[in-house]
């Protein structure tokens, strides 16, 4: 396999330096009742890159990952894009700013078929009186388009887009989500444990499919229990623990029982060998 | 439900080849098959029983096919039709409207008191009655979407206070149709169709039913009715605003009973605060039997016709050949209870 998916030496230059992150996250707060889900939780992501988010359960991780996606609000903190605050009220405003979100429950209706999911809540409408009067749908189009978009990504084993999605199987409906994701981001994708469902071969081929979306251009943040694919493909590895950051870790500097026992708080961050920590965060 | 219909033979010839996939062992047996058909075609199940009750009264009730019952039949689903496409609308979205019925007739008093007492000019009369409609389903829809109550208890509720104040508002009488307009009663009007003696309250009820085939399927809306009864949560993820989409089809289906209101004042030619009682649960028979699903997200709007007359047929089919009212409806609760089976049954077949 040619991609660079995890060595220093082809990992996009993004990460270190002067790079302005394309999303950031500042002291984010959140609470329910006496529980703190968030407590003060910083993030950011680079241009180009793969940020995985680990952690423990209970480390805030969905909730994080909610208010990036407009699912929730937090309490306090900032949500910042490409260096400008920004207010994500409502899962619409998120897809507004540019970051498109894989939910861990795909968020797609089973019994509507797969163009009408990609283009659910951005369906085209006919050009002319058919669309703006009749309010008529270019369902064609959008057809043409939802092929277009899943061949993009190379998924090949659906070929009908009029497909009902309940027929298809969970790695296809992972990629029908994927696609989604992918053709409307302009910003960033969020995938929230896209393998968790999935068999060996289909697990592979959605951890190419986050590749070509991150070698498309798109940043992705990507949330998973699973720790060889977290290393496989991630830049850098974010640990949430007890509602905040502890630590944002270089794999290709550290070891992945280094980040279990970060993330279970086994281990200092400070106590890391050299080069274990990623250059943008110290 | 898996009573297959191929015996396995013993196995007396060769062995057959070890299975190469795990997940398909099993050839699939004609139920199956017809599982996945039906799943697949919604309407082919109400087709199929309308064409199988048509048949049978055809045969047991010589006078059911001459055109003046047909007629019979079309303008005694009328009322029922209509109200079950605003039902289906709302059983769409995982919802159930138990106050339909008490909407409708409180729309026939507005209308009916409007013009017969009110002085008021019929178009102008039909207009508040239509909104009147529309303000119930609005009543219904905010009670749903922003107080969060279940669809069952806020109709449960609402069909009480609708039916309390069309008795206040008719003061318990009827209003005759000689003291009304003529623009209100002219859904009992007589066209003839091809032979048939149809109503413009049936020519309605078909208008209605393609307008609401066409923004379900083919606007933005329709889709996001489907969307947000499939999986309310997912729908809101996806970027459908659900609570706007419910209320939209709450109000909606108030205006279509309101239509359905106009058209009982042309059927009856008046307008009584008695009638349309037993319309709340022949309207989620109809909806039902047309084979759109109780669980939301799954239906189709021309179901809900032959499901209308699926009842009409077999309440006139039965009459006709002499049975009693209360087998009428033994007959058409059984229809109910057989076709949430099958609609259960028929899920099933997801994959």
């Amino acid at each position: 396999m040619n991609q660079t998916s995890t060595g220093a030496v082809g990992r996009p230059a993004g990460p270190i330096g002067s790079a302005e992150p394309v999303l950031q996250a500042v002291g984010l707060v959140k609470r329910y009742g006496n529980v703190t889900a968030l407590g003060g939780a910083d993030l950011e992501l680079y241009p180009g890159e793969i940020l995985a988010v680990i952690g423990d359960n209970g480390a805030g991780k969905s909730s994080l990952i909610k208010a990036l996606s407009g699912a929730i609000v937090p309490d306090a903190g900032e949500i910042l894009v490409e260096g400008r605050p920004v207010r994500l009220p409502t899962p619409i405003a998120a897809r507004e700013a540019g970051i498109e979100t894989v939910h861990q429950s795909l968020a797609v209706s089973p019994s509507l078929d797969i163009a009408t999911n990609l283009f659910l809540g951005r369906e085209l409408r006919r050009p002319g009186v058919l669309g703006s009067v009749f309010r008529m749908l270019d369902r064609s189009r959008m057809r043409s388009e939802a092929a277009r978009h899943l061949s993009e990504l190379g998924i090949k084993t659906i070929q009908n887009p009029n497909q009902a999605v309940e027929t298809l199987s969970g790695g296809q409906r992972q990629a029908v989500a994927v696609a989604r994701a992918a053709a409307f981001g302009n910003r960033v994708v969020i995938m929230d444990e896209p393998t968790a469902a999935l068999g060996v071969r289909e697990s592979r081929a959605v951890l190419d499919l986050i590749l070509r979306v991150r070698d498309s251009g798109l940043p992705v943040i990507l949330i998973s229990h699973n720790m060889p694919h977290v290393f496989e493909v991630a830049d850098r590895v974010h640990v949430q623990r007890l509602g905040r950051r502890v630590a944002t870790l270089d794999p290709s500097g550290c070891s992945m029982s280094d980040a279990v026992a970060v993330m279970t708080g086994a281990l200092d961050p400070a106590e890391l060998p050299a080069g274990a920590l990623a250059p943008a965060y110290s | 439900m898996t009573t297959s219909n191929t015996p396995r033979v013993p196995a007396s010839g060769p062995e057959p080849p070890p299975a190469a996939p795990a997940d398909d062992e099993r050839p699939p047996t004609l139920v199956d098959r017809a599982q996945k058909l039906l799943h697949a075609q919604a309407t082919l199940g109400p087709a199929a029983v309308l064409l199988i009750t048509v048949v049978a009264f055809a045969v047991v009730a010589p006078n059911f096919l001459s055109p003046p019952n047909i007629s019979l039949i079309l303008q005694q689903t009328a009322v029922i039709g209509t109200l079950a496409l605003g039902q289906t609308l709302i059983i769409l979205t995982m919802g159930i409207d138990l106050s339909v019925g008490s909407i409708m007739v409180l729309c026939s008093i507005v209308m009916g008191r409007l013009s017969a007492d009110a002085g008021v000019p019929g178009p102008v009369a039909l207009l508040v009655g239509l909104a009147c409609g529309m303000a119930c389903g609005l009543v219904n829809g905010l009670l749903v979407t922003r107080v969060k109550l279940p669809p069952f208890i806020v109709t449960l509720g609402s069909l009480n206070i609708f039916f309390a104040l069309n008795l206040w508002i008719s003061r318990s009488e009827t209003i005759r149709g000689a003291d009304m307009s003529e623009v209100l009663l002219w859904t009992g009007q007589v066209v003839t169709v091809g032979g048939t003696r149809l109503t413009y309250g049936s020519l309605l009820m078909l208008l209605i039913c393609a307008v609401l085939a066409y923004a379900l399927h083919r606007t933005r809306w329709g889709r996001h009715v489907y969307a947000t009864g499939d999986d309310k949560e997912a729908a809101r993820l996806a970027g459908v605003r659900v609570d706007r989409v419910l209320l939209s089809v709450y109000v909606v289906a108030g205006l279509v009973y309101a239509v359905g209101a106009w058209i009982l004042i042309g059927r009856i030619a008046s307008a009584s605060p008695q009638a349309g009682v037993m319309d709340n649960l022949d309207s989620i028979t109809a909806v039902v039997l047309g084979g759109t699903s109780l669980f939301g997200g799954r239906g189709l709007i021309i179901g809900t016709v032959m499901g209308a007359l699926i009842v009409g047929v077999c309440r006139n089919g039965l009459s006709l050949a002499g049975v009693d009212v209360l087998w009428q409806n033994f007959a058409v609760g059984v229809l109910v209870i057989l076709a949430v089976s099958l609609d259960q049954w028929i899920r099933k077949a997801r994959r």
